[in-house]
């Protein structure tokens, strides 16, 4: 047991990292969310001195103009959508995955989970380019595609730059965040309880819903969460394999600060998808305290 | 009337033959206990009439019903694990109406039948506690009474006891047997603990390297081991080498440790043959002890022997004797006098006297 001096010890470089590196950028972008654009990008001066007097320029206009923004809201509705899809996928793929890994041998467990992550192993954006490739009008996959619906007698579709290509991108990024805590959830349950309940009655199917599944729930909501939040903010991927009718919350916050140059609307929005992340895990938070017997799922 | 037959089967994991064979009948309302050491195939057997695990060959009829390949939640029977395999998420409510809502049975129905179990098991007021909430023993009568709600028609024990500490499980025994006797349902008992298999059962089947070694009531188990085996697992035994000098129809004329001369009574005489070498088996307790050769019973067997060394048990005291060639016998003298102090001290010449019926020879198994 570490005594309290040690944990405070222990516990301060990184308190530091987190108070320089997100605590103080949170605090400034929730100023420049109340300041003015500046003329030529960036913010507007606090105060100006006009005619003998000081002027302080703070204002909630970005704060109007971003509630009443359909392009805005447009935006983000699209970014939920998404990632509520990509969510929703990544479980229904990774659930039998995780499970089977859990299931299986030492030995072949290890390589199986190695195959999860080797994906990290290459650069973010060079998986991405080659889904573009994988999607891309010369590969054998939209090839064999538009064959197969030309012989229904559809005409030729294009998969790269749309809606579809972002999904597909965002689910691929963000599966072996939904396996990894699923494994490690899974992973620790006894085959005894489903034994148990296949003794007492239950057939595959029943012990699956009422004991593997219920047992599960804090590893599906860790899952989610580590997909969901991270899918809503995606910018690189709409923007490389997406069209302008699939652009998400993230691209617009990107091109406020870096484009526009409208540093206080990009606050601003980036404030409102800080709060509705927050707010949903919130919900997510009660609804899944409420669950009976859920918090003893793992002693 | 036979409740489960369990007829030659037979299992392999790997290459290992792990249980060889078995047939076995199982009477209604019997206590039967499956008796062996880890690895002798009690647990498998266990689990292949739980449909846990699939026999090789044979067959597992329950109630005249073939069940070899019924899933097991088609098998009307149940199972105390080892480790209870209580639902962790479910309250202890929750956990005995398992088997009930599985039936479908009405709310109502499953209501009252929970609240009864629970007041069997005096567990009433724990209802709503999770698992993690309660004792050992307490998980331990959860489990009981989630097995038994739905009345099965079978109970398999896979050492149940085996988590609780000593005084818990003595008092477990106990009910135990009371709760078989209450609710007649046949119980399958799984166990390495020989006292608990004595102590519990109707019949004992002694498993070893998947076989049946002997297959009887306890008491004849424990006092007339079939071999050596049985034996040395049950108890303390002492196995002398024996052999035969001569047979009659029903009994037996033995040379005992090369120098004790007797006859006992023994049905499977005739098939032995003049010369064989086995051994001889008699329970520490059946020897008496004495400083002088004051035994006035003409039908016992006296040697005159030299203390060797001793344990004090408390309600008894074991001694060993040397009776030369190497050969020790043990002797359990029941301490039933206040004068406990006095001891048959190391070396001291002493006379041992035992009825040679206690004891019975043994033509198989190698030491």
């Amino acid at each position: 047991m570490l005594r309290l001096h040690e944990k405070r010890v222990l516990s301060f470089v990184p308190s530091l990292y987190l108070v320089c590196l997100f605590l103080v950028p949170t605090l400034i972008m929730i100023f420049i969310a109340f300041r003015e654009p500046g003329d030529y990008g960036g913010v507007a001066p606090l105060i100006t001195h006009m005619d003998n007097s000081f002027q302080v320029n703070l204002t909630l206009d970005s704060f109007k103009f971003a509630s009443t923004s359909s392009f805005i809201w447009q935006l983000f509705l699209r970014s939920m959508v998404f990632s509520i899809i990509t969510t929703v996928f990544c479980l229904i793929l990774g659930y039998p995955l995780a499970m089977m890994i859990a299931k299986s041998g030492k030995k072949y467990r290890d390589i199986l989970l190695l195959m999860v992550i080797i994906p990290f192993w290459s650069s973010f954006l060079v998986r991405v380019y080659a889904w573009m490739i994988i999607l891309g009008p010369d590969s054998w996959v939209i090839y064999l595609i538009n064959k197969i619906i030309g012989v229904f007698g559809y005409s030729s579709v294009n998969l790269l730059y749309s809606s579809f290509a972002v999904v597909i991108c965002l689910i691929y990024i963000n599966l072996p965040f939904m396996i990894l805590p699923l494994y490690a959830n899974l992973q620790k349950h006894d085959d005894i309880l489903i034994e148990a309940s296949r003794d007492l009655g239950a057939t595959r199917l029943q012990s699956f819903l009422k004991i593997t599944l219920p047992l599960s729930l804090p590893g599906i909501l860790a899952g989610s969460a580590l997909v969901f939040i991270p899918s809503i903010g995606m910018f690189v991927v709409p923007e490389l394999v997406g069209n302008n009718c699939s652009l998400m919350i993230g691209n617009l916050i990107k091109q406020q600060f870096l484009q526009t140059e409208n540093w206080p609307l990009g606050s601003v929005t980036s404030i409102i998808m800080t709060l509705a992340v927050l707010g949903i895990s919130l919900i997510v938070g009660v609804f899944a305290s409420r669950l009976k017997g859920l918090k003893y799922a793992n002693k | 009337m036979t409740i489960l037959e369990i007829k030659n089967v037979t299992k392999h994991f790997g290459g290992n033959l792990v249980v060889d064979n078995i047939s076995i009948d199982i009477k209604k309302g019997e206590f039967f206990t499956l008796l062996g050491p880890s690895g002798c195939g009690k647990t498998t057997l266990l689990r292949m009439i739980a449909g846990l695990v699939a026999p090789d060959s044979g067959q597992i009829l329950l109630d005249g019903v073939d069940i070899t390949n019924l899933p097991p939640e088609r098998r009307p029977l149940h199972t105390i694990f080892q480790s209870y395999a209580l639902f962790p998420h479910m309250t202890v409510a929750d956990n005995i109406a398992f088997p009930l809502k599985m039936a479908k049975w009405s709310k109502n129905k499953i209501e009252a039948q929970v609240n009864e179990l629970l007041e069997d098991v005096q567990l009433s007021q724990f209802k709503d506690c999770y698992p993690h909430e309660i004792s050992g023993g307490q998980k331990q009568r959860v489990a009981i009474a989630r097995s038994l709600v739905d009345r099965p028609k079978l109970l398999l024990l896979d050492e149940p006891l085996s988590a609780l500490d000593a005084r818990l499980r003595e008092h477990m025994h106990m009910e135990l047997v009371k709760l078989q006797e209450e609710t007649g349902v046949t119980f399958v008992y799984v166990t390495h603990d020989q006292h608990e298999a004595l102590a519990l059962s109707n019949r004992i089947a002694v498993l070893n390297h998947g076989t049946i070694e002997q297959l009887d009531k306890p008491d004849i188990i424990y006092s007339k081991p079939k071999t050596h085996f049985v034996a040395d697992f049950l108890g303390k035994c002492n196995l002398l080498k024996a052999e035969v000098l001569a047979t009659t129809n029903d009994a037996v004329k033995l040379r005992v440790a090369d120098s004790i001369e007797f006859s006992i009574k023994d049905p499977a005489s005739s098939s032995y043959q003049l010369g064989q070498i086995g051994w001889y088996s008699l329970r520490p307790e059946k020897l008496k002890l004495s400083s002088e050769n004051n035994f006035n019973v003409t039908h016992l067997s006296v040697i005159k022997s030299k203390v060797n060394g001793y344990y004090y048990y408390g309600n008894g005291t074991l001694y060993e004797l040397d009776l030369g060639n190497d050969t020790k016998l043990q002797v359990m003298a029941p301490n039933h006098t206040s004068d406990e102090v006095k001891f048959f001290v190391d070396n001291s010449e002493i006379y041992v006297a035992f009825d040679p019926e206690a004891g019975n020879f043994l033509d198989t198994g190698s030491c």
